[in-house]
């Protein structure tokens, strides 16, 4: 293996992409928009990333799934940091992250943000994974985890997985 | 007092309100009425704990005494916690549960669309990440008091039995002291007296939804549990229930 230190820090991103989320498996981290910086210093390696949901308990497996990955590379010294702020939003999922959620079964988010339209209910199309049938209904705001609601489709009847936005 | 520690006192009241209604709505695991219910409040509980670990961590770093978010949550005695009276009411049935969440939501809602402004970087960061989490619990409680209250016969009396019950635990949220006078000089933290007028109002919009009473405005406000660490007698119950395995088991670890 060549040595570890010549690594650009865009190439350590890219290196991420092979951690995934424990909860999404399809999903990178770096799919997520959940790997904000890599900063190297010399030997040692900075990653910051950012947490999708104030509660989410994947974090720290993430953080350790990072430190694990780089130190099995060949880093002796790697630092996993969380901000807070910019605060995550859907809109970081890469166009590649979509589609491999809805491949997987989950709708991915289906609009930029949402902070007004889920306050004055404003309607939204979300697109059944199964059958491709946009007459799908909510059956709750709350899923499986913090990143996710729960849809029924209304043709094909199977009910899905929604990624909402935030 | 100093700005440090008005600040610490500040994080720490935003702090214990999350968590102790995150450990309230925690104790609905397994025993919602439908399975998207349970669901749904866990979800709620989970975020809070969270924005509570974020403020907790926070107060941990300002205070500087080498304690952790950890040793604050489960450390700590009664008194030295400045929750909000309101979250530590207990669970009783679905519409009190709810009745709850949506009277704080409310509040929670506007106050942390002040909190983004605030010029400390890390109280801000955490409000901004709390805000998008908080629209969703705002959309879910309300949801669910105009579903009720606008109901069958027996779900509206149960509504309204729950908002008349927890009306006078909800003044205490509008209440300001030295901590906050100190704060809002430096423009750390927002004045919570315009928020009353904003709060009565949604609360009318969605209660009138609801078909609901909103309970007098100059009924009599119990307060002492965010300025001063006084509670009612469900906090040590709370406390017992939450701190046993870290106070039983000091070392122990996940």
């Amino acid at each position: 293996m060549e040595n570890v230190t010549d690594y650009t820090e865009e190439q350590i991103f890219q290196e991420l992409s092979n951690v995934t989320d424990p909860e999404i498996p399809v999903l990178t981290v770096t799919d997520m928009g959940v790997v904000r910086k890599v900063d190297k210093f010399g030997e040692t390696v900075r990653v910051t990333i950012t947490p999708t949901y104030s509660g989410c308990p994947a974090m720290q497996r993430i953080e350790s799934d990072i430190k694990e990955h780089l130190e099995k590379l060949g880093f002796e010294k790697v630092e996993v940091v969380t901000v807070l702020s910019p605060a995550w939003t859907t809109d970081w999922l890469t166009d590649v992250g979509r589609k491999k959620l809805e491949e997987y079964g989950i709708a991915p988010p289906a609009e930029k943000t949402t902070d007004k339209s889920a306050l004055t209910g404003g309607k939204k199309t979300v697109r059944c994974p199964q059958c491709k049938s946009e007459n799908t209904k909510m059956i709750s705001q709350f899923g499986s985890t913090a990143c996710k609601a729960l849809y029924q489709c209304q043709d094909c009847k199977e009910p899905f997985d929604y990624f909402k936005c935030i | 007092m100093t700005i440090k520690e008005a600040l610490f006192q500040y994080t720490l009241r935003q702090g214990d309100t999350s968590l102790i209604l995150g450990h309230r709505l925690s104790e609905w695991c397994g025993h919602g009425p439908k399975l998207e219910q349970d669901i749904a409040l866990i979800n709620i509980a989970l975020d809070l704990v969270g924005q509570s670990r974020s403020y907790l961590e926070y107060a941990a770093r300002i205070e500087d005494k080498n304690r952790t978010e950890d040793d604050l949550a489960y450390h700590r005695a009664e008194r030295e916690f400045k929750n909000l009276l309101l979250v530590e009411q207990p669970n009783g049935n679905w519409g009190n549960t709810i009745m709850r969440s949506f009277y704080y939501d409310v509040f929670h809602y506007l106050f942390l669309h002040e909190l983004v402004k605030s010029k400390d970087e890390q109280i801000a960061a955490i409000a901004q990440k709390s805000l998008k989490e908080v629209t969703y619990h705002l959309k879910h409680n309300s949801d669910w008091v105009i579903r009720l209250g606008d109901g069958t016969e027996e779900s509206h009396v149960i509504m309204q039995t729950a908002a008349d019950e927890l009306w006078m635990f909800t003044g205490e949220m509008f209440d300001m002291d030295e901590v906050d006078d100190i704060l809002m000089k430096e423009g750390i933290a927002p004045d919570l007296k315009p928020l009353h007028s904003k709060w009565l109002q949604k609360v009318k919009d969605v209660f009138t939804e609801a078909t609901l009473k909103v309970p007098p405005e100059d009924a009599w406000m119990q307060s002492g549990g965010k300025l001063k660490g006084i509670h009612s007698e469900q906090m040590g119950f709370i406390l017992s229930e939450m701190q046993y395995l870290p106070r039983a088991y000091p070392d122990a670890t996940w």
